[in-house]
């Protein structure tokens, strides 16, 4: 075990939180603000990585394919809060499961009508291909560190919006007192839908930057949801920090679990039996951390209580 | 004096800035109605959460029966006698008025955990049942659903579910809100046949209901008690008129 | 419009009907669509213990049938192989005996859904969701990377596991053991849901603070009600591997929790037979929109979004025109 694995490691840890954190922060802003759980954010990263690939395919630049991602995640999901999603905000959360639920169906067929059951590919483009080396002697792929430089771009600009802004205090208020933020008169409905667009939007870019690392297909949202769900969770529902601490810590301990658990077992079993048990355990790792959250504080580390 | 019943000793609990109780002491003697007034926002409700067991306060001590029960929670306090209602009537809506009561007597018997027995027929709990319904005059309205019920008769309600526990003592708040000149002089009858089985701390607002019942008032004014008493201690004492009865429109 | 106790009657017998008409007509393919529809309600009216009398929604049930299903898997693929499950402390041989299967089933199944229940429990809304359908998922993927039971690709048994005195290998048989069962739990669950636990379970689902200040440990009320709802879905877990004997993740995919709520809402919520009008539903709509389209799932899920959004009584409740409470 060098320590040059170890970082190479870490940094991919970071990467996949990145990842994670852009779908887990538009899933706690829309529960933030909205009060809703919403299972079809898969659908929406499945969505973008779908559209990034068609338009990558057409055209052959990844710059529009990014731009197309946004678009449609932000497009379907103003379609699917106008038509169905703002239905579900006085229900209970059963309702909105369920309904959410029919949406993934219908969003994972569809696309499976569309585009075929075959999975689909994203070149990552020439410009970001390769490799740089970075400080200590690290030779690191220039995409992953792409995506982790967005991601944090990402999550800078979120915090600004929400601080600094006015949709940002509006989105604040809705949390508070959604009477008092209608009582300004501030039109919600649209604010509502312009918040769901916009988690939209995360998903489908997370989406479509994963898409080029790895295969865009039907129903690649749903581990990355759960891993969402699983996030939030550590992190306290409802905040943009939680989220981003909660990816990066479960980020980090997939991958680097996955990488060192096998190591660990090998020091003392069989090399064949330590990579079974070594990779059965590191794929309930993030749970575990779940557990422990939860048996400290069940409200996730950055929730009120 | 008679031992207290219950008996709070110098509660603090802050949120953030906010001290919502700030070195409070009570206590409830036997046979007697104290009732705890105060403005709005003066803590009343932070100070029964904490007395019912669902708030633990930042230090002091609440003591039941003459027991430390600081650390218990909502449920052991409760299977100790201690009767709580509330001000919006918490009751299942979905039960009938019997199946209300017969909650009450299932947690005061402690018999949760019966899977196989059908609750409704059970005639012991039955019978504990109907006696407290009788209690309340709602002995007739048993099979009704409660969300059928009018404002009055779900507080009556509230009061018959409070009275299965068995109580040593009952914890009400606001019992009379929404009630009107009727419903509120019933209750105020029957509170004063209660207090004689067990004493009752009362959160009211209604004035005319206090100064007719209370045998003691405590006014609670910024998380402080700032005078308690008899009716006329507490109708001649200039601070509490400053702070509290001078407001009285307004709160 | 049908008293509900009269519809339940109707339901069941219809269930009973339709296997014995097959067998007269000498179709065993509807045989073995009936035994289908009667394992799934049975993992249904687990799950709607849960949450229809206790508002629990669980998400993450596919974790107690699957469980349910590998504890069949993993004894009879011992027994076939003639290995010992362990020799140390002591010894443990696989078996196929369906009642030692339903009963290792059903043990295995009830710890775990202590153990998540404990831990769920400590939330509530949004979250206990999020929490059980993670922990739901950790089983899939530790049943994914666990290669010693098949892995991804599953564990087959090749022969159906015995019962004394009846030949199980003979579908109609085997459906009269599902159908005997259900009808067993149905009525437990029945009795369950008008005992003192049943009042308490739903008193503390309709108004948690109510049921607390008349002394009922709701947590403790809870988590007993989700154990026996994870051993109701842990035994169906085992009969659906029998049904299939074959057992694979695909059991613990959160699509499995997923199904298992679509046919208490299809049925009805807190309806004790909803999840067998539920179930039946699903597997007719598979069955002739399957053969419509290969992508009949879209279909599924706009019915799914109908039910939801404007038709919440479900089958039960359109049939009873009421909405219904939890018990009676």
């Amino acid at each position: 075990m060098t320590t040059i694995l170890f970082f190479e490691q870490l940094l991919n840890g970071l990467q996949f939180g990145v990842m994670l954190f852009l779908m887990a922060a538009g899933l706690t802003l829309i529960f933030g603000v909205m009060g809703l759980i919403n299972l079809a954010h898969g659908s929406l990263y499945m969505v973008g990585a779908f559209a990034a690939a068609a338009v990558a395919g057409w055209t052959g630049s990844f710059a529009l394919a990014l731009v197309a991602s946004l678009a449609a995640a932000a497009m379907f999901g103003a379609i699917i809060e106008l038509t169905i999603i703002r239905r579900l905000y006085a229900r209970d959360h059963l309702d909105q499961v369920l309904a959410t639920f029919a949406l993934i169906l219908i969003f994972s067929e569809a696309t499976r009508w569309v585009f075929g059951s075959f999975p689909l590919f994203l070149n990552v483009p020439d410009a970001l291909s390769g490799t740089v080396m970075l400080p200590g002697g690290i030779q690191y792929s220039l995409y992953r560190l792409t995506i982790i430089v967005i991601g944090l771009i990402v999550a800078a600009g979120l915090f600004l919006l929400i601080s600094k802004t006015r949709v940002g205090m509006r989105i604040r208020a809705g949390e508070n007192d959604r009477e008092m933020i209608g009582a300004l008169g501030v039109d919600i409905s649209v604010l509502y839908t312009l918040v769901f667009a916009l988690g939209a939007a995360l998903a489908g870019l997370s989406g479509a930057l994963v898409g080029a690392i790895q295969s865009v297909e039907v129903g690649m949202g749903e581990p990355v949801l759960i891993l969402a769900f699983v996030v939030i969770v550590i992190g306290g529902i409802g905040s943009i920090k939680g989220a981003l601490a909660g990816a990066i810590l479960v980020g980090v301990t997939d991958t680097m679990g996955r990488t060192l658990l096998p190591i660990l077992f090998g020091t003392f079993m069989e090399a064949s039996s330590a990579t079974a048990v070594g990779s059965a355990l590191a794929s309930m790792a993030i749970y575990i951390l779940m557990a422990g959250v939860l048996l400290y504080k069940p409200t996730g580390l950055f929730g009120e209580a | 004096m008679a031992e207290a019943i219950l008996s709070v000793s110098d509660i603090h609990k802050s949120f953030g800035a906010l001290k919502a109780s700030d070195g409070i002491s009570l206590d409830l003697f036997p046979g007697e109605i104290h009732a705890l007034i105060g403005p709005n926002g003066a803590g009343k409700s932070t100070l029964i959460k904490q007395i019912a067991g669902g708030l633990k306060p930042d230090s002091g001590r609440v003591h039941f029966c003459g027991q430390d029960v600081t650390t218990l929670n909502v449920p052991e306090r409760a299977r100790m006698g201690l009767a709580r209602t509330f001000q919006i009537s918490a009751l299942a809506m979905s039960f009938t008025v019997l199946e209300n009561v017969m909650l009450g007597c299932v947690g005061e018997a402690r018999g949760v955990f019966s899977f196989f027995r059908p609750v409704m027929t059970h005639p012991g709990l039955l019978k504990r049942a109907h006696a407290a319904l009788d209690r309340v005059a709602l002995r007739d309205f048993a099979d009704v659903t409660t969300s059928e019920l009018s404002h009055g008769q779900r507080r009556q309600l509230e009061v018959a579910v409070a009275l299965t526990l068995n109580p040593t003592a009952f914890l009400m708040d606001e019992p009379m809100a929404g009630l009107g000149a009727e419903g509120s002089k019933a209750l105020t009858d029957l509170l004063a046949e209660l207090k004689q089985e067990a004493p009752i701390l009362l959160v009211e607002h209604d004035m005319d209901a206090v100064f007719a019942l209370a045998d003691r008032i405590s006014v609670l004014v910024y998380g402080k008690i700032i005078a308690t008493g008899s009716v006329d201690d507490i109708r001649s004492n200039a601070d509490v008129r400053s702070a509290y009865l001078g407001e009285e429109d307004e709160a | 419009m049908l008293p509900e106790r009269l519809l339940n009657a109707v339901i069941l017998l219809t269930l009973l009907a339709v296997p014995l008409a097959a067998l007269a007509l000498d179709e065993p393919f509807i045989i073995t669509l009936a035994t289908k529809v009667t394992i799934l309600a049975l993992a249904g009216v687990g799950l709607n213990l849960a949450l229809g009398q206790g508002g629990l929604v669980s998400f993450g049930h596919a974790a107690y049938f699957g469980l349910g299903g590998y504890a069949m898997g993993i004894l009879a693929s011992h027994a076939q192989s003639f290995t010992p499950l362990m020799e140390v402390p002591f010894l443990i041989e696989g078996t196929k005996s369906m009642p030692v299967i339903w009963i290792t089933a059903i043990i295995v199944s009830s710890l775990a859904a202590l153990l998540i229940g404990a831990l769920s429990l400590r939330t509530s809304g949004v979250y206990f969701i999020m929490v059980t359908l993670a922990f739901g998922q950790m089983f899939y993927y530790f049943a994914i990377s666990w290669p010693a039971y098949g892995g991804e690709d599953g564990l087959s048994i090749y022969v159906r596991n015995g019962f004394p005195g009846l030949n199980t290998l003979v579908p109609i048989q085997f459906f009269g053991i599902c159908f005997v069962l259900l009808c067993v739990v149905l009525f437990f669950v029945s009795r369950l849901n008008r005992s003192a636990f049943g009042l308490a379970l739903d008193g503390a689902h309709q108004h948690s603070e109510r049921a607390l200040t008349v002394g009922i440990n709701i947590n403790r009320v809870r988590l007993v009600a989700f154990v026996i709802s994870g051993g109701i879905t842990g035994l169906a877990g085992a009969l659906f591997a029998d049904l299939n004997r074959f057992v694979s993740p695909t059991m613990f995919s959160w699509h499995t929790s997923g199904e298992i709520m679509i046919f208490i809402i299809l049925g009805g919520v807190a309806r004790i037979c909803g999840p067998i009008a539920g179930a039946a539903a699903y597997i007719i709509l598979e069955h002739y929109l399957g053969d419509v389209s290969e992508y009949w799932q879209v279909y599924l899920g706009f019915i799914l979004l109908f039910v939801v959004l404007f038709a919440k009584g479900g089958i039960v409740g359109a049939l009873t025109g009421s909405r219904g409470k939890a018990h009676g």
